[in-house]
C-alpha cells in the first residue's frame, strides 16, 4: 500500500526525522490559508504517487498567498501520469546546499533489509542508477541484528558526507529504519534529505510504502489508505479478494492463479498482432466459486474495452465442473452477448465442457487446449474490431 | 527414492484441524504419504483422520518421531508455526500458507541459516514424487512418475504444466513448488542442486516469473554446474512495470526482474526456453 508524501511525512516525523512543517489541503482556499500561517512564499506538491514530480508540473512555487491560492486552482482536479491530482501538500520554501538520496527497502537477492543512499538526490533514483550508477552505495541489514553504527558511517563516507553532519545523519538514518520496521514497509525513502544553507539536515520528501500482507498489524496505517486512483472495477476486485489489474486491449482474461493469469495474457501476446491484447489481468485465486467467477466476469463486461472473454481454468483441487456451473450461473445473471472462450481443463474438465454445451448458447465456445483458446479468443476479438 | 523426502520421512501436519489442514491431510494419506500426526495449539489428544492432534510440534516429535512438516496455519500464525518446527529440529518445513509479512520471513530466513532445517515455501504449493509421497496441496493425479524433474515458482501453472507433460506420456521424479514470495526458504538453485545430484531425474523443467532475479541466478548455477538438460518457461512477458501481477512476488520493479532478461541469460546457460508451456514437451525430446 502506497501512502500520500503527506501521511508518510507524518509518520517519518513520528520516529523523529526533521520535515519541514506544512499541511495538506484539497481546496485552493485552504492552500491560501495555510501559505499564509507558513509565511507567505511556498511550495505546493501534487499528492500523487510518481517520481519526478517536479518535472513534470506537480511541484509549484508561489511568492505569496494568492499566487498559491491560484496555482492550487490550477493543480487541483488536474491530471498528472494519469492521476487526478485531488490533494496538494503545502510547505514553506527553504535554501538548499545539496540534495542527497536515503532509502531502505527490502532487497530480494539477499533477503534482507538494504540501506541506500546516494550524493545525487532529488531525481528519481531509478534513473541515477542508470546515469551514475557509482554515486550509489548499499549495505545489507541483518534484521535479526539491526542497523550498526559503522554501516551509517560508512555510508556517510561513501556519498562524502561532510563530517559535521555525520551525527544528524546516523540519527535520521537510525529513524528511518526504525520507521521501516515498525511500519512493515517494503520501502521507506528520503529524496531527497537535503542540507540547508543554515547547516540542517531536512526531509524534504518522503515515501513509504507498506507491505498488504502485514496491514492486518496495522490497523492506523490501513486506515490511511485512499483509493483515490482507483477505478470502480478495481474497488470491485478488491472487495472480492481478486486481483485485477486493467490493461489496454480488447480480450477480457480470467484464470484462476497468478502465474496461470499471467501466461492467459502472455498467449495472447505471442499470438495476436499490435491491435489486439488483453484488456486486464485477472487472478481468481484457489479455491474458486461460483460467487468469485460471477463477479469476476462482472467486472471484465463493465470494461468497455473488452470485445471477447477467455477463461482459462485448470482445476486442481478445484473442480472444473464447479467452476463451469459458475459461469453458467454468472452467464445468466449478465445475459452477455459477448464472444466467451472457455478452456478447462484438470479435475472433471470432461464433465464441464458437457454442461457447457448441454447449455447450448451460442456466444460460448469450449476448448481444450490453452493455445486453441488463445487463438479463437483473439479471432473473435479481430471479428468485431 | 527422490529428491527431500525418502522411505523414513514421517510428516506432521501444523493446522490439521483446520478447514485446509484436515481436507489436504486426508489427501496426503490417501495418496500414500507418512502422515504421523497433526498440531493444533489447544486441541491436543483430539484425532484427525485417526491421526493424533498434539498441542506442540515438540509433544508430537517425541511421540511419533516426525522429521517433516507441512504448515496450513494462517497468515498471522504462520511465522511463529515455521519458529516452532525449526526449535523441534523439524527437517523439512513445506509451508502453504499465503500472506506471511514480509519482515517476518526475513528474520526466518536469517535464522533458519543457523539450523539444520530446511524450509520450502511459504506461499507453495509444495511437493509431489508422483505415485510415493505428496507433502502439500499438488492435486496427485496430475504426476506420474518418470525421470524429469519440475521445479515452479507457481501454482495452478505448475499443474497446468505438469499434466501437460503427463499427458505427453513423460513423468516425473519430483514437482516442487518453492512459491511466489519474495522471501522463500529454498530457491531454484538449491532445487536444481538436489536435481543434479539425484540419479533418477534426467531432465529438468523450470517454471519461473516476472519479478526477483533468482532465474537469473538460476541460469548462472546452470551454466557453471549443471551437466542435465534444463527446459524452461517464464510467465509475465506482457506484465507492465511497476504493477503486482497476482501475489507478492510478480512485479517488475525498477526495470528488473523482466521475462527478457532471465530468458536471455537461462538461454546464454543452453537452457531450451517455451514461449508456449503446451510445447514444453516438445523441447524436452
Amino acid at each position: 500500500m502506497n501512502l500520500h508524501e503527506y501521511q508518510s511525512k507524518a509518520r517519518f516525523a513520528e520516529f523523529g526525522i526533521p520535515v519541514l512543517p506544512g499541511k495538506v489541503a484539497s481546496t485552493p482556499q485552504q492552500v491560501y490559508e495555510i501559505a499564509r500561517e507558513l509565511g507567505g512564499k511556498v511550495v505546493i506538491k501534487a499528492q500523487i504517487p510518481t517520481p519526478n514530480r517536479g518535472q513534470i508540473g506537480g511541484i509549484l512555487f508561489a511568492e505569496n498567498p494568492k499566487q498559491a491560492e491560484n496555482l492550487a486552482n490550477s493543480l487541483l482536479g488536474s491530471v498528472i501520469s494519469g492521476l487526478i491530482i485531488r490533494k496538494v501538500l503545502v510547505n514553506p520554501t527553504i535554501s538548499i546546499r545539496q540534495e542527497i538520496y536515503l532509502g531502505m527497502m527490502n532487497d530480494r537477492t539477499s533477503s534482507k533489509p538494504m540501506l541506500i543512499a546516494s550524493s545525487e538526490g532529488g531525481r528519481d533514483i531509478i534513473e541515477v542508477a542508470r546515469t551514475s550508477p557509482g554515486s550509489i552505495f548499499r549495505d545489507t541489514i541483518n534484521p535479526c541484528i539491526g542497523l550498526r553504527d559503522y554501516q551509517v558511517r560508512s555510508i556517510a563516507s561513501n556519498i562524502d558526507l561532510p563530517n559535521e553532519y555525520w551525527k544528524t545523519f546516523l540519527q535520521i538514518t537510525y529513524s528511518l529504519y526504525a520507521c521501516f520496521v515498525a511500519s512493515d514497509a517494503v520501502l521507506a525513502e528520503i529524496n531527497p534529505l537535503v542540507i540547508t544553507t543554515d547547516n540542517r539536515l531536512l526531509a524534504l520528501d518522503s515515501k513509504l510504502i507498506i507491505d498488504d500482507n502485514a496491514l492486518y498489524r496495522h490497523t492506523d496505517l490501513a486506515e490511511m489508505y485512499d483509493n483515490d486512483g482507483e477505478s470502480e472495477q478495481e474497488a470491485r476486485a478488491r472487495a472480492a479478494g481478486i486481483s485485477y489489474v486493467r490493461l489496454e486491449g480488447q480480450i477480457g482474461c480470467m484464470a484462476n492463479g497468478a502465474g496461470l493469469a499471467m501466461t492467459t495474457i502472455d498467449m495472447i501476446h505471442l499470438y495476436a498482432d499490435e491491435s489486439i491484447g488483453p484488456a486486464n489481468f485477472l487472478d481468481i485465486g484457489g479455491g474458486a466459486q461460483s460467487n468469485t467467477v460471477a463477479t469476476a466476469l462482472g467486472i471484465m463486461l463493465a470494461d468497455p474495452h473488452v470485445k471477447v472473454v477467455l477463461l482459462n481454468i485448470f482445476g486442481g483441487i478445484t473442480r472444473c465442473d464447479e467452476v463451469a456451473d459458475g459461469i453458467l450461473q454468472a452467464l445468466d445473471e449478465t445475459k452477455t452477448t459477448l464472444p466467451l472462450v472457455i478452456r478447462l481443463a484438470g479435475t472433471n474438465a470432461n464433465e464441464a465442457r458437457q454442461m457447457i454445451n448441454r447449455a447450448q448458447l451460442p456466444n460460448l465456445t469450449c476448448t481444450a487446449s490453452l493455445t486453441e483458446a488463445a487463438r479463437q479468443a483473439i479471432a473473435s476479438a479481430r471479428g468485431i474490431n | 527414492m527422490s529428491i527431500l523426502v525418502d522411505n523414513d520421512t514421517r510428516l506432521i501436519v501444523q493446522g490439521i484441524t483446520g478447514r485446509e489442514g484436515s481436507f489436504h491431510t486426508a489427501q496426503m494419506i490417501e495418496y500414500g504419504t507418512h502422515v504421523v500426526g497433526g498440531v493444533t495449539p489447544g486441541k491436543g489428544g483430539e484425532w484427525v483422520h485417526s491421526k493424533p492432534v498434539f498441542d506442540t510440534v515438540q509433544k508430537a516429535v517425541d511421540a511419533t518421531g516426525a522429521n517433516a512438516s507441512i504448515i496450513y496455519v494462517p497468515a498471522a500464525h504462520a511465522a511463529d508455526a515455521i519458529y516452532e518446527a525449526i526449535n523441534a529440529q523439524i527437517g523439512l518445513i513445506v509451508c502453504i500458507t499465503e500472506g506471511i509479512p514480509i519482515q517476518d520471513m526475513m528474520h526466518i530466513y536469517e535464522y533458519i541459516q543457523y539450523t539444520n532445517s530446511r524450509l520450502i515455501g511459504p506461499n507453495c504449493p509444495g511437493l509431489l514424487i508422483p505415485n510415493q509421497v505428496k507433502i502439500g496441496i499438488m492435486p496427485g493425479y496430475i504426476a506420474i512418475p518418470g525421470n524429469v524433474g519440475v521445479v515452479s515458482r507457481s501454482g495452478t501453472l505448475t499443474y497446468e504444466i505438469v499434466y501437460t507433460l503427463t499427458q505427453a506420456g513423460i513423468g516425473q521424479t519430483a514437482c516442487v513448488g518453492i512459491g511466489g514470495d519474495p522471501v522463500i526458504g529454498t530457491d531454484f538453485v538449491d532445487v536444481l542442486k538436489m536435481f543434479e545430484e539425484d540419479p533418477e531425474t534426467e531432465k529438468v523443467v523450470m517454471i519461473g516469473e516476472i519479478g526477483g532475479r533468482t532465474e537469473v541466478d538460476a541460469a548462472e548455477f546452470i551454466k557453471r554446474s549443471m551437466t542435465k538438460p534444463v527446459v524452461a518457461f517464464i510467465a509475465g512477458n506482457s506484465a507492465p512495470a511497476g504493477i503486482r501481477m497476482g501475489h507478492a512476488g510478480a512485479i517488475i520493479e525498477n526495470g528488473t526482474g523482466t521475462v527478457q532478461e532471465k530468458i536471455q541469460a537461462l538461454q546464454e546457460a543452453g537452457v531450451r526456453v517455451a514461449s508456449n508451456p503446451e510445447n514444453i514437451p516438445e523441447l524436452l525430446s
